[in-house]
């Protein structure tokens, strides 16, 4: 748990920080790639199974490494400034996204 | 953000970012200046997995006393990512208003601590679980219900901080 967490926050860090040097747009892009990507692999690691390895890579790092109060505060900063469609797009793409990822994660764990 | 014609004047934080973890200022403008800022980030990089460890093991410890069944509502979850939201809308108030001077407060305690007790992965694995459970009913409600009660956490941590410090 540890271990994954001081890995997985730095590397959300990391992660925004190149997303934004690509292109800075009205939505959060960083703290999406950040939240799905990690959905996928959570997802696939959880199916793969349990023990040390999921705990460390799945609870431990996706867990750290995906964020709920970023994406909770950035929604909110965006309603805030007047961009009520950017906040509603930024949800809804982050749960649907967030959602399949998650589930295909698990689809291609359990093949495996 | 970058500049956009919208009207801001309604905004009741107009000094306040919208990414809480990467100032503008800390974005790197070209490939060769990655590695120089990595360096010059490297307490902020420290501050933020040392937080991010903290964090981690606060939200392992709320699932360890908060169990779920796999076809049950993930309380301990949805508690772990309200408190965040909650806790980050009073943090960012004080950080912005009252900590502009501590550079490391905003990675240790946002990005790391805030950023490694909540999370994304588990709430989505775990709304994906429910469906294939066969509870879309509870998915839903957890789906839905936590970004609900996460945004008016965020907001009220936000709106109460200011009454207090202001």
């Amino acid at each position: 748990m540890l271990v994954g967490g001081a890995i997985g926050a730095p590397a959300r860090y990391l992660i925004d920080l190149a997303v934004q040097r690509l292109h800075s747009a009205e939505l959060p892009w960083g703290t999406w790639t950040v939240n799905v990507s990690g959905s996928f692999v959570f997802g696939l690691v959880a199916a793969v199974g349990s023990g040390w390895a999921a705990t460390l890579i799945g609870t431990g790092f996706c867990g750290a490494f995906t964020t709920f109060s970023t994406f909770g505060y950035e929604t909110v900063r965006l309603a805030e400034e007047g961009e009520t469609p950017a906040a509603m797009a930024n949800v809804a793409l982050s749960l649907t996204a967030g959602l399949a990822a998650a589930a295909l994660g698990w689809a291609l764990g359990s093949a495996l | 953000m970058s500049p956009h014609p919208h009207d801001h004047s309604h905004d009741p934080h107009p000094g306040f970012p919208v990414d809480p973890d990467v100032p503008r200022s800390d974005v790197p403008l070209l490939p060769h200046q990655v590695g120089r800022v990595l360096l010059q980030r490297r307490r902020v990089l420290a501050a933020i997995a040392l937080g991010g460890a903290i964090g981690a093991l606060v939200r392992w410890s709320v699932a360890e006393a908060l169990p779920h069944d796999k076809d049950a509502f993930p309380w301990s979850t949805f508690v772990t990512n309200a408190s965040g939201c909650l806790a980050i809308g009073v943090l960012m108030v004080v950080v912005v208003e009252r900590w502009a001077h501590r550079p490391l407060a905003r990675p240790f305690l946002g990005t790391g601590i805030l950023g490694g007790y909540t999370t994304f992965s588990t709430y989505a694995v775990e709304t994906r679980g429910l469906l294939a459970s066969g509870e879309p009913g509870v998915a839903l409600l957890y789906l839905l219900g936590s970004v609900v009660v996460g945004l008016l956490a965020v907001a009220l941590g936000m709106r109460l901080t200011e009454r207090v410090i202001r």
